[in-house]
């Protein structure tokens, strides 16, 4: 029983990593048709290229990690969403050879654009895939039993965008941490608008999940759970704030990390909801996860890999660490 | 159209584009090894700006490696549910530690390898190519062992429709697992030596950069002389371990439809297999050749295709010339190792122009060969998901066959626009060459002393005048 609770953690720990990660690489190419010139897109382009592969590999470690510890979410879930999933992979390839082939292209605008409209694709599909799963799943003995489009609702769009507003911020954040001049100021009032869009995103969430589920509320209401769940959105709030003042202060690391507190805290007041089931509306992680030998075998790999991947990730961090200089490219 | 054969034809195209990127990365990050160990202990500045130009292929192709990758992983569940569900305690942990062991590392050092000169010092350089190559292998070892799996189960408890693990050591170390990682590996080796080979010796046909090129060439062909007959060799084992556990797969890949019973199965080396009419047209055999080959003796018995029932047979007409094509390109290679040996002891390696040439067209074989090699393995292994246990009819997912209509009509728009784009930078990269007059941007490498008249420079480069 415990095993699966680690496992259940693990999963979770692992998905808001990714997100985080790789929500400001994303969001760095949503802000991307922002800027003015060659000069500046080079710079926004460097900002991420020595660490978007490493952020983006916790997506393809999470679906490993989801496959073989829930297989029944992996399979119910990914059957579900089929076409927000293959929208989102092929954002994914868009964006990921964009980097690739706008180093050796002299047409700089088509791949330009593909960085652009990958990551887009990427951050919207994500959304609507979060806003399917909250949504509840049709599922008949252990198989996903509903409609192709099961997915596609007002709730979904909405969660899509709302994603999406939140990647932006991401992206505005990091890009204030790693360059100056024109680049760095006009991250600053991207911050600030798109702080803005989701504030007003987690207030319509807040208030549209619960109405939607109402079993969220009688859970975030039973005991114990009560205790703790109001530290969510009092985290949100006064994240919110301190993002905003920072912003106004011209701080550079701060905004970041507000930032990177609002995603945690929505994560956890979601999931704070949802658990212990694994799928909505009655499947339980219990019943969805795989046997325990499995789980065992791969709790032996997270306990001695895990840290030294984390570590090499934060040196690699450290070697690129500092301000990207205007047309010094690395070598 | 259904959604099993869409899915099929979907994750056979998608596997069949990706591995040809693997194919090459794995081998080059190895020739990129030993180009920077080279340097490392030489010092010679050529090494320096060969790394540096290999280096650029091999990002390329890798960013196409990755992204086509991810989307491998994501189809079990979207289009093979069913099969993922069965399968996923004893299959999916080795996806999973091919993430946690491989991707990570070559993610990781990967920006150091690209971008990091000046930021790191040349051992931690060094190491981090390494590792990159390293993490290329790991991966091929962890995706081997779940794709060996589905061959040869074992390590396993079938309950109820589910798969079991009884041990994890079995599990990896299945019965075809080590021929197929081995034959997998020099298929990447042997891959890359040829096509670093067909690049330099075209260049040295067009007489550019012929000190550069010449030393490119040599270590290309060590690692392919070393390869190609070991792939010949590793390829025998390969056909009798199938006979042993997939004695199907074997009828089929030979055309083989009735057991010998008196005297030795003959070898057919031409023929139109036609599965209807359990027969082959157009036949060329050689006797006795197949007991040779299988059983190492001129009368042993191999099982025909007719033994097994008709549901149970794979496509016979795919598999041989799949096997013949790939096997036909194993022979070649080898071949053309051999003459390059005669070549060498008589030193005229660089200056045989026939034999440049050759080397320019067969650069694409081991691309082909690895391919088909995976269509015989997969097709051959029909109509089975798990060899034996688990049909591949009853491993799709329940989806509507519009999705998949879907998904397949964008990857052949994205496959169409992504190979073309990524052959013209190829291309583009190739035909500019290596930089042979700029500054060497590396902080150990002095700055060229100006004045100098020499037209190659200390690299073996010709200097723009
Ligand atoms: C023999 C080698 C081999 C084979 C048979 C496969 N792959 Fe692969 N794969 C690699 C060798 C490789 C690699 C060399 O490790 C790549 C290429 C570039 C890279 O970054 O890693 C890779 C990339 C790669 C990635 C992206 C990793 C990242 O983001 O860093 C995924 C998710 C997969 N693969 C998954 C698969 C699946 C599900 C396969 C089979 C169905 C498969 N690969 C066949
Ligand atoms: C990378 C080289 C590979 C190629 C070119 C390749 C090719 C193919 C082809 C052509 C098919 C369709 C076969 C048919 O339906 O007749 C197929 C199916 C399949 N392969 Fe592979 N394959 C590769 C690697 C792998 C690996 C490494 C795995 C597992 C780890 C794998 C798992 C599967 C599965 C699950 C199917 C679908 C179900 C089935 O048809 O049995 N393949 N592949
Ligand atoms: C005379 C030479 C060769 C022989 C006898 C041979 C034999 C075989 C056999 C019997 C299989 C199928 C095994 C199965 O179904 O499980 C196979 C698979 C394969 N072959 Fe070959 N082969 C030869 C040369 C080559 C060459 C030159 C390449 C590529 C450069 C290659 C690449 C592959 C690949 C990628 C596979 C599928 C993956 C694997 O099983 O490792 N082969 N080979």
């Amino acid at each position: 029983m415990n095993l699966i609770h680690i496992w259940v953690f693990l999963v979770g720990l692992v998905v808001i990593l990714y997100v985080m990660l790789d929500g400001f690489s994303l969001g760095v190419g949503l802000l991307f048709p922002g800027a003015a010139d060659r000069a500046e897109q080079d710079v926004m382009v460097g900002a991420i290229a020595p660490v978007w592969d490493a952020n983006q590999t916790w997506i393809v470690f999470g679906g490993g990690a989801l496959f073989a510890s829930f297989p029944m979410i992996y399979t119910v879930l990914f059957s579900a969403l089929y076409i927000p999933l293959f929208t989102f992979l092929f954002g994914l390839i868009f964006r990921g050879v964009a980097f690739e082939f706008r180093a050796n292209s002299h047409k700089k605008h088509v791949w330009n654009r593909a960085f652009f409209g990958g990551s887009l694709a990427a951050a919207f599909a994500q959304g609507v895939t979060l806003g399917g799963y909250i949504e509840g799943i049709r599922v008949k003995a252990g198989m996903f039993a509903g409609g192709p489009l099961d997915w596609l609702t007002p709730f979904s769009v909405m969660t899509g965008v709302a994603l999406t507003a939140g990647y932006m911020l991401l992206g505005a954040t990091y890009l204030i941490i790693k360059t100056t001049g024109p680049v760095q100021e006009r991250a600053y009032r991207q911050a600030f608008v798109a702080g803005g869009a989701v504030a007003f995103f987690l207030c319509i969430v807040g208030i549209w999940t619960p109405y939607h589920n109402p079993e969220f509320v009688a859970n975030w209401l039973s005991r114990p759970r009560i205790y703790g769940v109001w530290v969510f959105p009092a985290l949100s709030v006064a994240s919110f704030v301190l993002l905003f003042r920072h912003l106004k202060k011209r701080s550079e690391i701060q905004p970041f990390i507000w930032s990177l507190m609002i995603f945690l805290s929505a994560y956890l007041a979601l999931q704070s909801a949802i658990y212990p089931c694994a799928i909505l509306p009655d499947i339980s992680v219990v019943e969805a996860a795989s046997q325990r030998e499995t789980l065992i075998f791969m709790l032996w790999g997270v306990a001695l890999i895990l840290p030294v991947v984390l570590g090499y990730v934060l040196y690699s961090y450290r070697v690129f660490r500092g301000k990207i200089v205007y047309g010094d490219g690395y070598e | 159209m259904d959604v099993l054969l869409l899915s099929r034809i979907q994750f056979g195209l998608t596997t069949a584009f990706h591995i040809l990127f693997p194919t090459l990365t794995i081998g080059l990050s190895l020739y990129l090894v030993i180009l920077e160990g080279l340097w490392f202990c030489t010092k010679n500045e050529m090494y320096y700006r060969m790394y540096r130009f290999w280096v650029k292929i091999f990002a390329i192709h890798f960013a196409v490696g990755v992204v086509s990758g991810i989307t491998l992983e994501f189809e079990f569940g979207t289009n093979f549910a069913r099969f993922s569900q069965a399968v996923a305690n004893v299959f999916a942990p080795l996806m999973a530690y091919e993430g946690m062991t491989a991707f990570f590392l070559e993610a990781g050092f990967l920006s150091i390898m690209l971008f990091g000169w000046k930021r790191v010092s040349p051992a931690v350089h060094f190491l981090s190519t390494c590792l990159v190559a390293a993490g290329a292998s790991l991966s091929a070892f962890w995706i081997m062992a779940a794709n060996a799996w589905m061959q040869t189960p074992s390590g396993y408890a079938l309950v109820h429709g589910r798969f079991y693990v009884t041990r994890f050591w079995d599990v990896i170390f299945n019965p075809a697992f080590p021929t197929h990682l081995t034959h997998m590996l020099l298929a990447s080796y042997e891959t890359a030596a040829f096509a670093i080979a067909g690049i330099s010796a075209w260049f040295l046909l067009k007489h550019r950069h012929e000190a550069f090129f010449r030393s490119s060439l040599s270590i290309a062909l060590i690692m392919a002389a070393l390869v190609a007959p070991l792939q010949v060799v590793v390829g025998d084992f390969k056909g009798q371990n199938v006979a042993r556990y997939q004695p199907a797969k074997l009828a089929a890949m030979e055309a083989h439809w009735d057991t010998n019973t008196q005297g030795g199965a003959p070898f057919v080396a031409f023929a139109f297999p036609n599965m209807a009419a359990e027969k082959n047209y157009c036949e060329i055999t050689v006797p006795d050749m197949l007991s040779l080959l299988i059983t190492h003796s001129l009368s042993g018995e191999v099982r025909g295709l007719k033994t097994f029932p008709p549901e149970d047979r794979p496509n016979a007409a795919v598999t041989f010339w799949t096997f013949r094509v790939m096997a036909g390109i194993g022979f070649l290679l080898a071949g053309v190792m051999l003459w390059a040996g005669l070549l060498a002891i008589r030193k005229h390696l660089f200056d045989t122009p026939l034999f440049l040439k050759t080397l320019v067209v067969v650069q694409p074989l081991g691309f082909v060969a690895t391919v088909v090699g995976w269509i015989t393995v997969e097709v051959g292994r029909q109509p089975w998901a798990v060899y034996g246990l688990m049909r591949t009819r009853d491993s799709v997912s329940p989806i509507v066959a519009g999705n998949v209509l879907w998904s397949l009509g964008m990857f052949l728009i994205l496959f169409a626009a992504l190979g073309g784009s990524y052959f013209y930078f190829t291309l583009k990269v190739l035909r500019n060459g290596p930089d042979a007059d700029g500054p060497a941007t590396h902080p150990d490498i002095p700055p060229p002393v100006s004045g100098e008249t020499e037209t190659t420079n200390a690299a073996g480069l010709e200097v723009a005048p």
